[in-house]
């Protein structure tokens, strides 16, 4: 038996609607702080499973969001300027979010631009320091808190008991499961997916990822910030335990556990780890024969044997034991076409490269490069291995900075710029090395491509309102991946794809941006030899539209019979170009490729 | 503040900032050979320092019930691989250090009476039972997931560095322990008193850096070990293991951290969880080195136990808040001075 | 010693219908390849034919997935990279892979860091025969690696390789990246390795350079062995030009 993922879904929402109503208090209670933790954890997901960073500091964020509406609800005389936000537990939540966006701004900003590791340290930090700040407050209550915290009021009606919190928390906790639903399956949150992968793919898309890493961290504090508010009015008094560091992991364990990667995984692991932490607390102290938090112990090993042997946590487990069956009707996305540039004249210069040279630490990698690529036409860039050709394209792509020389793309110096900004003017890459999302599928991977022709961004995501422009950018997607031949595979995952067609699916994400120049590395390895003739044969057409190609590729068999000029390379230097013919008769060619006659 | 007080504090933070180094030292080795970032460092500071309290008391140690449980689970699992891929070869060796070794150590914990022995006999006891810890730990927490991102091995050390605090409570309790000091005399030095516990620290501490430093460059395993930390693939086709080079890092950090519990403990009341916030505070001089450089790491660590002893004299209240706080600028001059580039290719 | 039946009790190393894919993409198919004592047997063959892919999995860098690999005789059943160069196996690889920081003695004393293992204490004498070999590195000794030109930088990758007093050398395009001279240079030590007794397998993309000093040679061609025979006769072939070139390929 099997039912829709809508009905499965409605039936959870309906056992959750009634809940309150049949079940004792005790269990109401637990499922409200089950919706509080999973509020939380819900930031982790996007911020850890989703992005690939991490904070051990959530229960801070928490503790920002509580102490905000305590101190502010129950002072007797604000300051003048605080004293609107005094008088109403809403308007204490809105201090408590601008208070939260400000810490998590500046802590972002100091630790996002260092390598992964430093923004956890950081937080560790953060979660202790503030911790010991909250105990050590006088006017804040000190280590015993603040008690007397006024109950919500909506539309007049308190909100006190258990059962009426139930119908507050747990609404809010679906309505931002939906928003973030809705982020990952938009422009931004496919951009979120990418910087897992390394900021350089994504960088190269035109993607901000600088930005992007700050929203995500921005939103999990948020996130944390609303649960802390309604831990202070549910319990009508806070003190800084619930705030420490420990709590701070404990919420990581709950997304680890849950499964990062799935918003569902955050309700998951706040259950698991709320029902576990009741029951191992009554249990292990009658057990082991003394008093203590034993079930750190459980939860510690717990999650050392789930990262070795489950790292994508219970959910996807759970979800398969569901009797859910895929809708397996996914359609190819329609939408009105995106405007294009303006393609280039026929031989006009794109790209002209002068005097590159590139020196890592005393080694001279390029010297005294030249090269010009024009519309229409497909230069090739060969040589041995080790002959620099790679350091060349970033040089171009603003991967890597030139030590000395100067490139221009479409008549401008573009040598200074980073690749996002020179992506956005028109030049699109592929990789030696794949650099795709291998869970992700191949139209989705492909929109990646396509995303510096959207505008809509993280809010309007969250709300639904850039569907129509969405829709243009999936259909623009779905022409790109049907242009190069991989219509059939459209909704597999990328990572199912052979080698040689994840590379191909790198030309329809490059061509997805709207390029009128490609640089292709190395486009036909791995193919079998109709897969190559069919790949050339799609070069030529991008040729014939006007495009520029630069390619740089080992098979000669390929290169020879493709390319207009040729342009050769040994020890970061040009040593000759010209037509395919004249160069394989070229001496110093031969040289370079079979070694010296002594 | 007047002169005095302010020497007075200064010996604090040095004595306190000289184990921060030790420790800071030890996590910089850890992270350069293995890439985790050792949250646990702290737990063998307190496991150390309540061992020897144990033995000191008359009681038996529960590290004792830890490593013959770890030593099982060791045993256990590398026997299963060996049957599994057939190379037999190892199994003798394996039962050996982790079956055979913990029960000698039961052996004589539970009947030479090690409350009777003189206090380097206790010390080195202490030891005995406490850094096989650290290639056990390694063994059965990292090993398996050696080649993950950073991230996901943070993630491990968090989660092993709660299991340890836990097994600290059940083990030792919550009560706190004090072990006698190495020597009770005292000196005069100038208008202050230096207390022999002082200069043991300070001495030991030394003396532990001086030993770092010649394993590293005179040993061939030292060696290796920075191979290892410097190029991997280089290493292994040396025939330096991976699993080899984590193990003895661990090995190390494991016998740096009890030492350095050893020394603190008759200073300061180490409780089962103690041993985090020191922990942690080499950390913050680890990471004043970016991770990577050992001395600026160790004189990071010595400012923190400065900064540490003189904001106890001024706000008391918020000496952690100060000390952690101290990250912040920190990372602002790394964030500063490095570059970040892309791993490429 | 053991002999699987079939092959010459007297190989070093013999690989036998070798399979390795990245995921579903095969990189090498059914490659069959044999060095005896003493020879120098060379790969040559284009950027991107599989060169550096057939040498990690003989290492064990790699996980082949089809094949045997025997050497000294024994089929190697689980090929791992420690065991390997237990067992008396090197590799130099493209990369060289030095340990930048350190110095050019530690370097070479690295090299030896598995037969100190297993309990030979002959580091001096061995590093010795090693400055014999290459002089320039007894000049640098004090120096650290990352401070050496191209050429010593190779030199110290062999010499760190010969530490380990290898039966069998593996070298990765020891040309690679090099100025002419210093090429002839490195191609002048190898040739006059043979005399010490120890056989290599030379992965090269300067064709001409390997096939004078080598014994033997395979041309290896998208992942397949597309020609074979002693060195001498494949010099002349002008279907190894072609394999380079693409001249009047196969359109």
């Amino acid at each position: 038996m099997s039912a829709s993922p809508r009905a499965v879904l409605s039936v959870f929402l309906i056992m959750l609607g009634l809940g309150p109503l049949l079940l004792p208090e005790f269990y109401v209670t637990l499922l409200n702080y089950i919706g509080l933790y999973a509020i939380v954890t819900l930031g982790l997901v996007l911020l850890t499973g989703v992005g690939g960073l991490t904070s051990f500091g959530q229960a801070a964020f928490v503790g920002l969001g509580a102490y905000t509406t305590a101190t502010l609800t129950t002072a007797s005389e604000l300051p003048g300027w605080l004293a609107p936000f005094g008088h109403s537990p809403w308007l204490a939540l809105v201090a408590g979010l601008m208070v939260t966006a400000a810490v998590a701004v500046l802590l972002g900003a100091l630790t996002l631009r260092l390598s992964g590791h430093y923004l956890p340290l950081g937080t560790i930090a953060w979660g202790i320091s503030l911790y010991f700040l909250f105990g050590n407050i006088e006017f804040i209550g000190g280590h015993t808190g603040i008690t007397g915290i006024p109950p919500l009021q909506i539309a007049g009606i308190e909100v006190k008991s258990g059962r009426e919190f139930y119908y507050l928390i747990w609404p809010m906790l679906l309505a931002l499961i939906w928003a973030t639903q809705n982020l990952l399956d938009s422009r931004s949150g496919r951009a979120i997916r990418a910087l897992k992968g390394g900021t350089l793919m994504a960088e190269a898309m035109g993607v901000d990822t600088a930005r992007l890493k700050m929203a995500i961290f921005l939103i999990a504090a948020l996130f944390a910030c609303v649960s802390g508010w309604l831990y202070a009015h549910l319990q009508r008094f806070v003190n800084p335990t619930p705030f420490g560091l420990g709590i701070g992991i404990e919420y990581l364990f709950m997304a680890v556990i849950g499964g990062a990667g799935s918003v569902w995984g955050a309700v998951v692991g706040a259950g698991v780890i709320t029902i576990l932490k009741q029951w191992l607390q009554d249990l292990l102290p009658k057990l082991l024969g003394s008093s203590g938090n034993f079930e750190v112990i459980f939860f510690g090993l717990l999650m050392v044997l789930m990262l070795q042997r489950a790292r994508d946590g219970l959910w996807p487990m759970l979800a398969r034991l569901m009797p859910v069956v895929r809708d397996n009707g996914m359609a190819r996305p329609e939408g009105l076409p995106l405007p294009k540039k303006a393609m280039a004249q026929s031989g006009e210069s794109l790209l002209v490269v002068k005097a590159a040279r590139k020196e890592f630490g005393g080694l001279v990698a390029n010297n005294n490069m030249d090269l010009t690529v024009r519309a229409g036409e497909v230069l090739a860039l060969i040589g041995p291995n080790g002959a620099g050709k790679s350091t060349l394209f970033n040089l171009i792509s603003g991967v890597t900075p030139m030590t000395s020389g100067e490139i221009r793309f479409l008549g401008e110096r573009i040598d200074g710029l980073n690749s996002r900004t020179i992506a956005r003017r028109g030049m699109s890459r592929t990789f030696q090395h794949v650099r795709l999302l291998p869970a992700m599928s191949v139209l989705e991977n492909v929109a990646i491509g396509a995303h510096m022709r959207g505008s809509h961004g993280v809010i309007s995501a969250a709300l639904r309102l850039e569907r129509a422009e969405e829709g243009c950018l999936l259909a623009e997607a779905a022409r790109q991946i049907e242009r190069v031949g991989l219509g059939t595979q459209m909704f597999e995952p990328a990572g199912s794809l052979a080698l040689g067609q994840q590379r191909i699916l790198e030309i329809a994400r490059a061509l997805s941006a709207d390029p009128c120049l490609l640089l292709l590395d190395e486009p036909a390895a791995g193919l079998r030899y109709l897969e190559k003739q069919a790949l050339a044969d799609l070069l030529r057409r991008l040729r014939g539209e006007g495009m520029g190609i630069l390619l740089v590729e080992h098979d000669m068999d390929f290169v020879m019979g493709l390319a207009d000029r040729v342009v050769v390379m040994e020890f970061g230097e040009k040593i000759a170009e010209g037509l395919p013919d004249e160069v394989q008769r070229d001496p110093a060619v031969l040289e370079a490729y079979l070694g010296g006659v002594e | 503040m007047d002169l005095q007080i302010a020497l007075l504090l200064g010996q604090d933070g040095i004595t306190n900032g000289a184990i921060y180094a030790l420790l800071s030292l030890a996590l910089v080795l850890v992270f350069a050979v293995t890439r985790v970032i050792f949250i646990p460092q702290g737990e063998y500071v307190a496991l150390g320092a309540l061992t020897l309290a144990s033995f000191q008391a008359g009681k038996t140690p529960g590290t004792l019930w830890l490593l013959l449980g770890a030593g099982l689970a060791v045993a256990l699992i590398d026997v299963a691989g060996s049957l599994r891929s057939g190379s037999r070869r190892r199994i003798p060796g394996v039962m050996l250090w982790n079956l055979g070794y913990p029960a000698a150590a039961a052996v004589v914990v539970l009947l030479a009476r090690p409350v009777e022995w003189l206090l380097p006999a206790q010390v080195l006891l202490s030891l005995a039972l406490v850094v096989p810890l650290g290639p056990m730990v390694y063994r059965l927490a990292f090993q398996p997931v050696a080649e993950a991102s950073v991230l996901v091995l943070l993630i491990v050390a968090v989660a092993v560095h709660l299991a340890l605090v836990g097994l600290g409570l059940l083990f030792f309790g919550a009560e706190g322990s004090r072990t006698t000091a190495f020597g009770d005399a005292s000196f005069q030095l100038g208008s202050i008193t230096v207390t022999s516990q002082t200069l043991w620290v300070l001495g030991s501490s030394l003396f532990l850096i001086v030993a770092l430093y010649l394993f590293f460059g005179r040993t061939i395993y030292g060696k290796a070990l920075r191979a290892t930390a410097i190029n991997r693939t280089g290493a292994r086709l040396m025939g330096i293991s991976t699993v080899l080079a984590g193990k003895l890092s661990f090995l190390l950090a494991a016998l740096i951290g009890a030492f350095s519990g050893i020394l603190i403990a008759p200073i300061t009341t180490i409780y089962y969880d103690t041993g985090f916030l020191i922990g942690l505070k080499g950390f913050v001089g680890a990471i004043v080195g970016g991770l990577v450089s050992y001395p600026i790491a160790a004189a990071g660590a010595l400012m923190v136990g400065l900064l540490e002893a003189y904001s106890s004299f001024w706000a008391s209240a918020f000496k952690e808040v100060i000390v952690f706080t101290l990250i912040i600028p920190v990372l602002v001059w790394r964030s500063l001075t490095t570059h970040h580039v892309e791993e490429d290719e | 010693m053991k002999t699987v039946s079939g092959l010459a009790a007297e190989s070093i190393l013999d690989v036998l219908d070798l399979s390795v894919a990245y995921g579903k993409v095969e990189a090498l198919h059914h490659i069959n390849l044999r060095v005896a004592p003493g020879q120098i047997v060379t790969v040559i063959g284009p950027n991107g034919a599989g060169k550096t892919t057939l040498l990690s999995a003989i290492m064990g860098l790699l996980r082949k997935t089809r094949g045997e690999i025997h050497f000294l005789g024994d089929r190697q059943r689980d090929v791992e990279v420690e065991r390997m160069v237990a067992l008396g196996m090197n590799l130099v690889p493209e990369k060289r892979e030095l340990f930048a920081e350190m110095s050019v003695e530690d370097n070479l004393l690295l090299g030896a860091f598995m037969r100190h293992r297993i309990g030979f204490r002959d580091q001096r004498e061995t590093m010795q025969d090693v400055f014999g070999i290459f002089p320039r590195l007894k000049e640098r000794r004090t120096q650290h690696a990352g401070t050496l030109s191209g050429g010593e930088r190779q030199m110290l990758a062999v010499g760190r390789a010969l530490m380990a007093k290898p039966k069998l050398l593996m070298l990765d395009e020891p040309s690679l990246g090099l100025a002419p001279l210093v090429v002839r240079e490195i191609f002048r030590v190898i040739a006059k390795l043979r005399q010490t007794g120890v056989s290599i397998l030379l992965v090269e993309q300067n064709a001409r350079a390997a096939l004078q000093i080598a014994d033997y040679a395979y041309v290896l061609e998208t992942g397949e062995i597309a020609l074979e025979g002693p060195s001498q006769q494949l010099i002349g072939d002008p279907k190894v030009v072609q394999s380079y070139l693409g001249l009047g390929g196969k359109h």
